[in-house]
């Protein structure tokens, strides 16, 4: 049985308490990679990340991308849409067709 | 060219043959692979592309309805009252074989049935707002589920794409071409050594015929 964990600045993430998913305010990246290390080896298969906090520990999230647990999803922060995730979807696309065919005009 | 030296002999050519059939075959397997895989991909892809759209809008919603909320209510209020969630969501974590690739289906399990569970505190000390913000943020999570299981498989299946990809470029132009040069290198060596054999042959033949009945000093008489 796997758990949720949510990751980012307090503000942007206490609300997920309400529903049951696990939070983890953190503020500076260094703690945030610990944070993310320990999740990840622990018992959790979704982490929800805010784009502010990703945006600060890239390479970490790299090595997780070819994992197939835990998936590391961005979300939007409290802050406001960064427009990373939609960049990450992005990366996929380039990725694998070698080109961006999807976001092609919007972007 | 190749630049490998290659013995040319028959079993060599027979070797190399076969391996030239082999890498065909595969060449058609991983290219019909990778069509499929890509044909999937897109599809996940966009789908991937309208859930996150969908999610993003949900989650600004909801923190525009927190933000309400923190304004209408005491920092310490609320913090008290999302201390001690009542609602816990549990995820059962499958796998489903798309091409080789291994991508995760999610499941989703709240530990209690009811739907006003999310709210873990009395109404009493609280904004309403509070309530529509944790409700929005509820509704969100579906989709966000979703979103996690698609953008996961999208991930995957993208490395496996460039991975397959890569696979079929190393085949078509880089494999099959060198058999190709090295099994004509060796049928053109072939050849030349058959030709030069039946000519040293001929020769042999023309030398001993030569000896044996005189040809030249008859035609010289």
């Amino acid at each position: 049985m796997y758990k949720i964990a949510v990751l980012g600045d307090r503000d942007s993430i206490y609300g997920f308490a309400a529903l049951g998913l696990d939070t983890y305010p953190v503020y500076d990246p260094a703690e945030a990679v610990r944070t993310l290390r320990r999740l990840a080896e622990g018992n959790y298969a979704v982490i929800y990340i805010t784009e502010a906090l990703a945006a600060e520990i890239d390479e970490e999230l790299d090595r997780y991308r070819s994992q197939q647990l835990p998936a590391i999803i961005l979300i939007p922060g409290v802050s406001g849409n960064t427009g990373r995730g939609i960049a990450d979807v992005k990366r996929s696309v380039e990725q694998a067709v070698g080109s961006d065919i999807i976001f092609g005009n919007d972007n | 060219m190749a630049n490998t030296q290659v013995n040319p002999t028959r079993m060599e050519l027979t070797r190399l043959k076969k391996k030239l059939a082999t890498a065909m075959r595969g060449h058609k397997l991983l290219k019909d692979k990778r069509d499929e895989l890509m044909r999937q991909f897109l599809e996940l892809v966009r789908q991937n592309k309208a859930l996150r759209e969908k999610v993003e809008e949900g989650i600004h919603a909801a923190n525009k309805n927190f933000l309400l909320a923190r304004a209408a209510t005491d920092a310490q209020v609320l913090d008290v009252a999302l201390m001690a969630p009542k609602q816990e969501v549990f995820l059962e974590a499958s796998e489903r074989n798309v091409m080789s690739v291994e991508i995760p289906v999610f499941e989703y399990k709240t530990r209690t049935a009811d739907l006003n569970d999310i709210y873990s505190y009395g109404f009493a000390f609280t904004s309403a707002d509070l309530d529509g913000a944790v409700l929005s943020l509820s509704e969100v999570l579906p989709d966000m589920l979703k979103l996690a299981e698609t953008e996961k498989s999208c991930q995957l299946m993208a490395a496996e794409i460039e991975k397959t990809r890569r696979r079929v470029n190393a085949l078509e132009h880089v494999m099959i071409p060198d058999l190709q040069t090295n099994i004509k290198y060796i049928t053109m060596k072939l050849d030349e050594n058959e030709r030069s054999t039946q000519i040293r042959l001929m020769k042999v033949k023309d030398m001993m015929l030569e000896q044996a009945h005189h040809y030249s000093e008859r035609a010289a008489q």
